[in-house]
């Protein structure tokens, strides 16, 4: 390529096979967010999955907290080009929650309060690759990054995981979501670099 | 998405102690609006790569090449001119202000060790969400933290070369900038901000509000920005403006988490916001 910027040198710290192309290491877990955090009262919140058929299944947080938590371990990684190791949180598997309905529509869309929305493919919400997270390094999820829950896939970018997570649509139909309509990429596979599309 | 591209250092100088301005010039820039960022990347000799995201504080930019807006170059005169090509064949010259990270790899590299006519490579724009467009016509407040005033700082020159392209009528949009810094000495394009050609824009406002230490004269105290100067420092809700918020984490959760108590609706303040928690 021949582009070289004279004397840079820097820290090869970030030769971790751990770190996706393009991504560096940090400790602080930045805050991100189109618009300011929404407050939202346990009393009030809910959350649904939405077939594709219409069907429509919802919990509330009692019910939502009377299924099979998991205790999860993970690296995330935000297109802004951080990544976080190691990061504990306690979550529902999608997987409990789409017990009993027909994912096998290619397209889903995750809707949350304050308005985000983003466009994942359904089967990156399943196989136990995604869950409702509630709970970060022990403590109740900051709202700021996402609490009560947001949505955590870490397989894919951070923005794929949607803050305030409120209602999650299977399709027949693809259709992009907020980021995505600003020229993020479609599936955002930080192993494949799929920052933009 | 245009793949990376070229970019050479032709300007360079200090913001503050710890921030640097850098001019680059890039051939077939796409264009950019007011607000969007831009990937950097570095590649030492041996091929050793790092790439990091910084905001444009040049104005808006059309597509090298292309023609440039009526007045959209020199609108607030001088250095702030770099929103516009100006550059030869068919590139653009699009400015960055980077501030030195304690923990940097990329930016002390780019504070201290990037040469004049030194090259690295860019790829975007990036974003479109945090930007303003000068079709816009409601009326804005920028709200700054610290070194979150670059992309607000591509806002103003946009709208300054808007209002210089408008004639006497003006564009129908104020704007209003709330810059909330530790102490003047960190005053990002205070010269600018403070220039008599950036007051004339009269449907401009500029304030600052110092948490560390003030200028010698001023009328307020040192300390954060309380609610209470935010409502008194900001466009009214009743005027229904859109609020673009940058800054630090906790100063962009707090400030705004006040205007949506204040009365303005949540899809009407934009946040950008760097650090954690």
């Amino acid at each position: 390529m021949g582009i070289f910027s004279p004397g840079f040198v820097g820290r090869r710290r970030d030769k971790n096979p751990m770190l996706p192309p393009g991504q560096y290491e940090v400790t602080d877990f930045p805050v991100l967010s189109a618009g300011p955090t929404p407050t939202i009262e346990l009393s009030d919140w809910a959350f649904s999955i939405r077939a594709a058929n219409g069907d429509l299944k919802a919990w509330n947080w009692q019910t939502l907290m009377a299924q099979p938590i998991d205790d999860i371990t993970v690296d995330l990684h935000c297109v802004t080009r951080w990544s976080q190791f190691g990061m504990g949180w306690r979550g529902v598997s999608l997987d409990r929650l789409f017990d009993g309905v027909d994912t096998s529509t290619e397209y889903a869309m995750a809707s949350c309060y304050g308005g985000y929305t983003t466009n994942i493919r359904t089967a990156d919400l399943v196989n136990g690759q995604a869950w409702i997270a509630f709970q970060f390094d022990g403590e109740d999820l900051a709202p700021a990054h996402g609490g009560p829950a947001r949505l955590l896939i870490p397989h894919l970018y951070l923005w794929k995981s949607a803050k305030w997570v409120k209602n999650i649509t299977l399709m027949n139909h693809h259709q992009l979501g907020f980021w995505e309509n600003y020229g993020y990429h479609d599936v955002g596979d930080p192993w494949k670099e799929e920052r933009y599309s | 998405m245009v793949d990376w591209q070229v970019a050479k250092l032709v300007e360079a100088h200090d913001e503050t102690a710890t921030a640097r301005t850098l001019t680059f010039e890039i051939a077939g820039w796409p264009g950019h609006l007011a607000g969007q960022h831009v990937d950097v990347r570095v590649t030492a000799p041996d091929g050793y790569q790092a790439s990091r995201e910084y905001s444009i504080a040049s104005g808006a930019a059309p597509a090298a090449g292309a023609a440039p807006a009526a007045g959209a170059a020199d609108a607030m005169g001088g250095a702030g001119a770099t929103s516009t090509s100006g550059a030869p064949g068919g590139s653009t010259l699009v400015e960055l202000s980077v501030e030195e990270l304690d923990d940097g790899e990329v930016s002390p590299y780019l504070v201290r060790g990037l040469e004049l006519g030194d090259h690295l490579e860019v790829r975007g724009p990036v974003g479109g969400y945090f930007v303003w467009e000068p079709s816009q016509s409601e009326p804005v407040q920028l709200i700054a933290g610290g070194s979150g005033v670059v992309p607000l700082m591509s806002m103003l020159r946009t709208h300054g070369a808007a209002v210089a392209g408008a004639g006497p009528a003006g564009h129908p949009s104020p704007m209003r900038l709330l810059y909330s810094v530790r102490a003047p000495e960190y005053v990002f394009y205070g010269d600018e901000l403070r220039r008599p050609a950036a007051l004339a824009d009269t449907s401009m406002t500029i304030d600052f509000v110092y948490t560390r230490e003030a200028p010698s004269g001023a009328d307020r105290s040192v300390g954060r920005l309380t609610r209470a100067e935010l409502e008194t420092l900001s466009l009214p809700v009743a005027g229904n403006p859109l609020t673009y918020v940058c800054g630090p984490n906790g100063f962009v959760e707090q400030i705004a988490g006040w205007l949506v108590e204040l009365g303005h609706p949540a899809e009407r303040v934009r946040t950008e916001r760097f650090g954690g928690v």
